[in-house]
């Protein structure tokens, strides 16, 4: 029987089309299970086939990291939706990995519940959200994706199911497999169902923005909200690429934006948010609503997307050399200064070597204060002339574990750190 | 050559690169460390190694490699489920020598230690610029912060603030193969590439053993509150719970226990907790001034609608600390109550406490068995005493039962064997009742990655260990085809 055939046996599959291309890999098949049962017999009939398969969730980011070098089928989780189980007095829920996560903060929602992570992108699956590793703003109180997840199903490359963890907040029996597949972009396991932890939805909130004139500024400004423990939900600063760059003139430049997410009972909220804006002085205002950029990437799908890691409140050395090395070209960074994280966007149309030599300026600042710059996205003209992920501690031991949970590299071949 | 005389080869080789005093290996001495806080398991260790640094933790590493021989970390000995426990054809490394604070980076937010430092100490060196190091297990004032990471280690506090896992940021860790290695991202709060460090902490020592630990600071609160409710029963406590957890707070702690424990404890230290409570409460609020008093005002509430008769708000640290004194000081005070007991360590979804609770009365009424109830009652993490006299003939064998039925318990209600003790030798033929062979085998394809050859701490956490390379079911799996229903399999 054909490949086809035998997925068909299975679940719903089809031949694929050329939109279901990953980067520039165009796969033969599009499988479409709806259970952990079925993903595992799509997984053996793969195997049987020696299919490489890569999982799609919503599909929203599938371009980046580094393309796969071979993915005959696509293991599309839209149909694997759903939230299991939401015991709300127990604040934790377990959820189909193919749920969208907009679908799941609605379920959540009427329970006054929330799972604290930031939907990034729309259309994102909770599934998809975990195997990244993403983070949005929260991050600053809640952590990331592996702070949240407790327990989880999840199907080997040969087809075995796996659980780790359990549906219990507090749990240390066995290895914790939920932190390693966690961030493993597919690449050792597909996850079917998802057990995460929750929190309520706070009663108020509050967003104190002030315009910041440098990365410097922030970082005072840092200093002194911390002196105030003022116990920020979440803090981010937009830095558009300032005018004094742009153009060598006298025009004021456009300011950064830095705002603070304050959330908690309506009494606290409030007293927070007037000493935050007593402190902050300059224009200093608060909101109800976040500004429109909130939770959002500055990079559009042509661009080269950029993350900067490093110690918290270091941030601004990146800052100030990117901008440096990105002078003319029109670059946006959103920063979790607190988090010691930022998002950065170079124009899609700019020069590969301009390209290079930008990233080559944020990698060596970054690792001059013990962090990192990894290469998210970058378009097909731009990619192949950069390092994306630069040198990974303990990469040695990563390729061991790949070696053994997925000994035929069938899984998203090369999408991963070194090759992997 | 025989298991004695590759000791003594890795004794000299030792004593020779890393100084004679480094190497303990005079039966008297060795048998000191012959147990750690589970002392029904002892075994004396074939030789114990205090080196100083991790060149030298690496050098007793691929020693132990060259020699074939198996080797176990310690670190204060205080872990209750055998971890720890040594190895007679092995070396343990003690990291008692390895208590350097190394950085203390403010700026950052964090510090890097050594494995052996006391998880207070890290505390106590930051505290006069307001920081702490969150994670309190009950035995802070003794157990390392290597211990910690093996076992995940939590504490009252953990409820709000997370265990080891999320304030730990980057290891350096010497591999099974003697290789030194830094996982995770060091002083920043997000790494590439696999969670490596993620898996590492809770492994129990098995994965390798950590030499450097950067830990994140946390700022200490504006403003603490301590309240001490008094219930006449533990239903109408374990509502009160219920109640403070719907109203959507989330406290720094909320501490459970029975009248049993309370006896205990007003045997031991004297805590004067309410005349006559079935069940009392400790409840702790932190954060800024504003938010602290709108709980203070809501917890208030629901404890009182909750049956509570009496009600304490500490009024400084000396109160705090009073309230606290009776339950930290709970494990070792049922020693005044009876001559033996065991500490169990389960967990149970919150809402389940009550049914679970009064389980755990008929089996102890059953069974004649005592059981003081102390717990992480936000968490649902249960800490069952089970009390008994190992000089009355079969008390002892019925206590293990008891204390086995609790897990069943827990198990039973989707809950957990372990919520912060760790699987160690103890608890590993109760894995296979949370978990089918599948997902051990699959965590041991961590163990196989880290560690083939199984020479670091083996026959810890795992019933059956995993031969790495091994095709697992060799002849058993079904062919692929067949698996995907595509073909039968007569
Ligand atoms: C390489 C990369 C890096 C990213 N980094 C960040 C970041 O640092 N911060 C941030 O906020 N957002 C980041 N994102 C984006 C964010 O994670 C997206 O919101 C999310 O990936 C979109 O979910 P999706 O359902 O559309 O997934 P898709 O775009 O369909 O898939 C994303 C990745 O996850 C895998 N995947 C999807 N579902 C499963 C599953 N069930 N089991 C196993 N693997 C699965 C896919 O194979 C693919 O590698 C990143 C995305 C990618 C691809
Ligand atoms: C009275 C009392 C109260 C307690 N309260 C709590 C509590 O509230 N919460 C809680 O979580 N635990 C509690 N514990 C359990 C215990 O204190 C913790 O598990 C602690 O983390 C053990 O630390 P240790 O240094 O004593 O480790 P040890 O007992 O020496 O070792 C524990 C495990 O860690 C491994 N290990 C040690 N050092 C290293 C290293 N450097 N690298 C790799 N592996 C290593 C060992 O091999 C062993 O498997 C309590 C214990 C007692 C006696």
């Amino acid at each position: 029987m054909t490949a086809l055939d035998d997925l068909r046996a299975v679940c719903e599959a089809r031949a694929a089309q050329p939109t279901d291309r990953v980067a520039d890999v165009e796969p033969r098949f599009v499988a479409y299970p709806t259970s952990t049962d079925e993903v595992s017999r799509v997984l053996r009939a793969a195997s049987a086939h020696e299919l490489h398969v890569v999982v799609r969730g919503g599909g929203t980011k599938l371009h980046w990291g580094a393309p796969p070098t071979a993915a005959d089928l696509i293991l599309d989780t839209s149909r694997l939706t759903g939230v299991v189980e939401h015991a709300a007095g127990d604040l934790i829920a377990v959820i189909r990995a193919g749920t969208p996560l907009a679908e799941v903060q609605r379920v959540l929602g009427e329970h006054g519940q929330r799972l604290p992570l930031d939907e990034m992108l729309p259309g994102a699956t909770l599934g998809g959200v975990v195997a990244t590793g993403a983070a949005g703003p929260l991050r600053l109180r809640h952590g990331t994706a592996r702070d949240q997840v407790i327990g989880l199903t999840v199907v080997r490359a040969d087809g075995v199911v796996a659980h780790s963890g359990g549906k219990v907040v507090k749990n240390v029996a066995g290895y914790d497999l939920g932190r390693l597949l966690t961030g493993s972009y597919g690449t050792l396991g597909v996850l079917t169902e998802i057990a995460v932890k929750l929190t309520p939805v706070p009663a108020a909130r509050a967003y104190v923005r002030r315009p910041v004139r440098s990365p410097g500024e922030v970082r005072d400004l840092s200093v002194r909200l911390k002196q105030e423990r003022l116990a920020p939900t979440a803090m981010e600063v937009e830095c558009p690429e300032p005018d004094s760059l742009r153009r060598p003139a006298r025009v004021p430049g456009h300011p950064d934006l830095m705002v603070l997410l304050l959330e908690g009972p309506a009494d606290g909220v409030a007293a927070r948010a007037e000493k935050a804006v007593q402190v902050l002085g300059g224009d200093a205002r608060a909101d109800a609503e976040p500004p429109e950029w909130w939770g959002s990437y500055p990079f559009g799908p042509e661009d080269v997307a950029l993350q900067v890691v490093t110690p918290v409140g270091q941030l601004f050395g990146p800052v100030y050399s990117m901008r440096d090395a990105a002078r003319g070209t029109g670059m946006r960074i959103f920063c979790s200064p607190a988090a010691g994280v930022l998002h950065a966007a170079i124009p899609g149309d700019v020069d590969p070597d301009r390209a290079v030599e930008i990233v080559n300026a944020a990698r060596t600042v970054a690792m001059s204060h013990g962090g990192h710059c990894t290469v998210l996205a970058a378009p097909p003209k731009i990619r192949p002339e950069l390092d994306l992920w630069g040198p990974v501690e303990g990469i040695g031991l990563m390729r061991a574990v790949k070696q053994e949970f997925d000994p035929a590299g069938r899984l998203a071949p090369g999408r991963f750190v070194g090759g992997i | 050559m025989e298991v004695p005389a590759r000791l003594a080869a890795v004794a000299e080789r030792l004593a020779a690169s890393l100084g004679p005093h480094a190497v303990l290996s005079d039966p008297a001495e060795l048998r000191t460390y012959e147990c750690d806080g589970l002392a029904r398991y002892a075994v004396s260790p074939g030789l114990v190694v205090l080196p100083e640094s991790t060149e030298q933790v690496a050098e007793v590493v691929r020693a132990c490699r060259d020699a074939d021989l198996p080797f176990v970390a310690r670190g204060s000995g205080t872990g209750l489920s055998g971890g720890a426990l040594p190895r007679s054809d092995g070396v343990l490394i003690v990291t008692s020598r390895m208590r350097r604070i190394l950085e203390v980076d403010l700026d950052a937010e964090c510090a890097v230690v050594e494995p052996g430092v006391i998880n207070l100490a890290i505390s106590r060196e930051v505290s006069p610029a307001h920081y702490h190091y969150a994670p309190d297990p009950s035995s802070q004032q003794i157990c390392s912060i290597g211990g910690n990471v093996a076992e995940n280690s939590g504490g009252a506090h953990c409820l709000k603030y997370g265990f080891t896992a999320h304030h730990v940021t980057g290891l350096e860790i010497v591999t099974p193969d003697g290789d030194v290695v830094w996982l995770g991202a060091g002083k920043c709060r997000q790494s590439t590439g696999y969670d490596l460090l993620g898996v590492f902490i809770g492994s129990e020592g098995t994965l390798g053993i950590a030499t450097k630990v950067v830990v994140r600071l946390v700022q200490t609160q504006q403003c603490v509150e301590t309240i001490l409710a008094a219930f006449p029963d533990m239903a109408s406590a374990g509502e009160a719970v219920s109640a403070i957890i719907a109203a959507g707070i989330t406290p720094a702690a909320i501490e459970m226990m029975d009248a049993l424990s309370i006896e205990a404890a007003e045997q031991a230290v004297d805590c004067r907790y309410p005349d006559g409570a079935g069940a009392v409460l400790i409840v702790e609020l932190d954060g800024p001034a504003d938010d602290v008093a709108a709980e203070l005002a809501a917890v208030t509430a629901r404890c009182e609608q909750s049956g509570a008769f009496e009600l304490r708000r500490a009024a400084d640290e000396y109160e705090r600390g009073e309230m606290w004194k009776g339950r930290k000081s709970a494990f070792a005070a049922v020693g005044r109550i009876s001559p033996d007991y065991i500490v169990q360590d389960g967990v149970i979804p919150r809402t389940a406490l009550p049914e679970v609770l009064a389980d755990i009365a008929a089996l102890s009424e059953r069974t004649g068995i005592r059981v003081a109830n102390v717990f992480h009652a936000g968490d649902g993490n249960l800490h069952p005493l089970v009390l008994y006299d190992e000089s009355v003939p079969g008390q002892g064998d019925a206590a293990e039962e008891v204390s086995g039925a609790i897990l069943d318990l827990c198990i039973g209600h989707g809950g957990s064997i372990t919520g912060e003790h760790g699987v160690g030798v103890d608890k590993a033929k109760h894995l296979p009742k949370m978990f089918t062979a599948d997902d051990l085998d699959t965590m041991q394809l961590v163990r196989c990655a880290f560690d083939p050859a199984q020479r670091c701490n083996p026959g810890k956490v795992f019933p059956t260990p995993r031969l790495c390379g091994e095709v697992p079911r060799r002849g058993t799996t079904p062919h692929p085809a067949q698996a995907a229903g595509l073909a039968e399999a007569f």
